[in-house]
């Protein structure tokens, strides 16, 4: 098993040094104007498949990193294929949205993401990312891609220090929380105990989720590493609690930017369709590989790639060269 | 960890999540289904796109403004480029059926948000309630074009 692993963990390496280091990559990437058949003699499916390739190989780095496809498929296509900005924002949206809606029934169904958590937090959130898509579509591609390279920077930083807590100490709920009566019992699979949680501070988490929709919306992320330390550090939600219901949470709201990235023309199905394939197809390769065991190096593999391509869409943005 | 001392929590899911949960994935086996099934018509040429899948590498560096000019100028030629629920009228075009799909996709939320309605007002959960026709509405304004707005 290492050695798939390390076949798996090299491929995928290699993959995105290809990608990152192609002399036709980046020459492509940097190609933002129209192209005519006689300029770009590539054939036709080369992008697609590529696509399809370096997006399989994210589905398994993705579940290994413990990290969304929305994550690392924005600003890693859009720094090094040619798609427009544009439609590499509706595509990471619905890679993010079709992998909630796959794993939102299951976590449902088990209890652990919580319906009751995720309306008040989701009404606030979704509206915030059809604000945030509607700016990000408004203001000129290199502020915007400029501010995806600092968002991606700041995920690395919220990587690195961000702690997590399984079971938060949650004295007494707000009062908020406890009208809307957001609380619940799991049942602990590793231990077989029952789990009685509760959460705090409910209004300045939802005042955060204004944030992290915009965010969403304006960047085509999935906002999972946003969604988990609120829910978890701040509002005291259990971490498998959190890390469910940010999952589901994600279900809806990618469906408001989604809405209007495709109102606005923003989807191009030889784009969508290779990348949803590959990051599924990756996922559920990824999931079996984390049954068995789970590398650390993977975890710090994602934060390179997304420093990698943090500083990547920041240079893109403001016009500047780029080292590698 | 906490312990609540509320009696009406209980450990298995309410009824309104699990209905929820039926219905996301009816949706999104049926919108993942559909996306594959049209894209095998799309790209194997079964039925014939509007923008040939040759020249798609055309058009996927401009930003999406310019995108939809573009491709209306060249192929579609209608009044105006296609925005908002303009795919619906091109569904004979491969490319295009894509979109039924995608729309399923995008859309499922909100079938599930007003299925639970009538649920929560039966338990007398009107807060949820009320927060579920919200969302509703919202995300029905986002699907329904309206916001579609300038830009670039």
């Amino acid at each position: 098993m290492s050695q798939i692993l390390s076949k798996i963990a090299g491929l995928g390496t290699a993959a995105f040094v290809v990608a990152a280091s192609s002399p036709m990559l980046s020459w492509a990437a940097e190609t933002v104007v129209a192209t005519t058949p006689a300029a770009n003699a590539t054939a036709w499916w080369v992008w697609p498949f590529i696509l399809l390739v370096v997006t399989f190989v994210m589905g398994i780095v993705a579940v290994l990193g413990g990290v969304g496809g929305g994550v690392l498929f924005v600003p890693i296509i859009s720094g090094f294929f040619p798609f427009h900005l544009d439609f590499v924002r509706g595509a990471g949206l619905l890679v993010a949205l079709a992998g909630a809606l796959a794993a939102g029934p299951g976590l449902l169904r088990m209890n652990l993401a919580s319906l009751r958590l995720a309306i008040p937090v989701a009404l606030i959130a979704s509206t915030c990312a059809i604000v945030g898509a509607m700016m990000g579509l408004a203001l000129p591609t290199n502020i915007v891609q400029t501010a995806l390279g600092a968002t991606i920077l700041g995920i690395v930083v919220i990587m690195l220090t961000a702690k997590k807590s399984d079971y938060p100490d949650v004295k007494e709920p707000d009062a908020l929380s406890s009208a809307l009566k957001i609380y619940g019992i799991y049942t602990e699979a590793s231990t077989g105990k029952e789990i009685h949680w509760k959460i705090h501070r409910t209004p300045l988490g939802l005042l955060l989720f204004v944030i992290i929709g915009i965010m969403a919306g304006m960047f085509g992320l999935g906002a999972g590493w946003a969604n988990v330390p609120v829910l978890n550090l701040l509002m005291g939600a259990p971490l498998k609690i959190s890390v469910a219901t940010s999952k589901f949470l994600l279900s809806i709201t990618d469906t408001s930017a989604a809405w209007v990235y495709l109102n606005k023309g923003c989807i191009i199905p030889m784009i969508v369709v290779p990348s949803l394939i590959g990051i599924m197809f990756g996922s559920l390769v990824g999931v079996r590989i984390l049954k068995v065991a789970k590398p650390a190096f993977i975890k710090w593999m994602v934060i390179g790639l997304l420093l990698f391509s943090g500083l990547k869409a920041i240079t893109k943005g403001l016009g500047l060269p780029f080292i590698f | 960890m906490t312990d609540s001392k509320c009696s009406c929590v209980t450990k298995e899911a309410s009824e309104e999540q699990m209905l929820y949960a039926a219905l996301l994935e009816k949706g999104m086996y049926t919108g993942i289904g559909l996306l594959f099934i049209t894209f095998i018509l799309y790209v194997f040429d079964i039925v014939s796109p509007a923008v040939p899948v040759n020249e798609v590498e055309r058009y996927w560096g401009l930003n999406a403004h310019a995108y939809l000019e573009a491709i209306n100028q060249d192929v579609l030629h209608l009044t105006h480029p296609p925005t908002g629920w303009t795919w619906a009228t091109l569904l004979n075009k491969s490319d295009f059926m894509n979109f039924l799909g995608i729309a399923l996709l995008a859309g499922v939320t909100i079938f599930c948000y007003a299925a639970i309605i009538p649920t929560l007002l039966k338990k007398g959960d009107k807060a949820y309630a009320i927060m579920c026709i919200a969302e509703v509405l919202i995300l029905s304004l986002a699907a329904s074009g309206l916001l579609a707005v300038g830009g670039h």
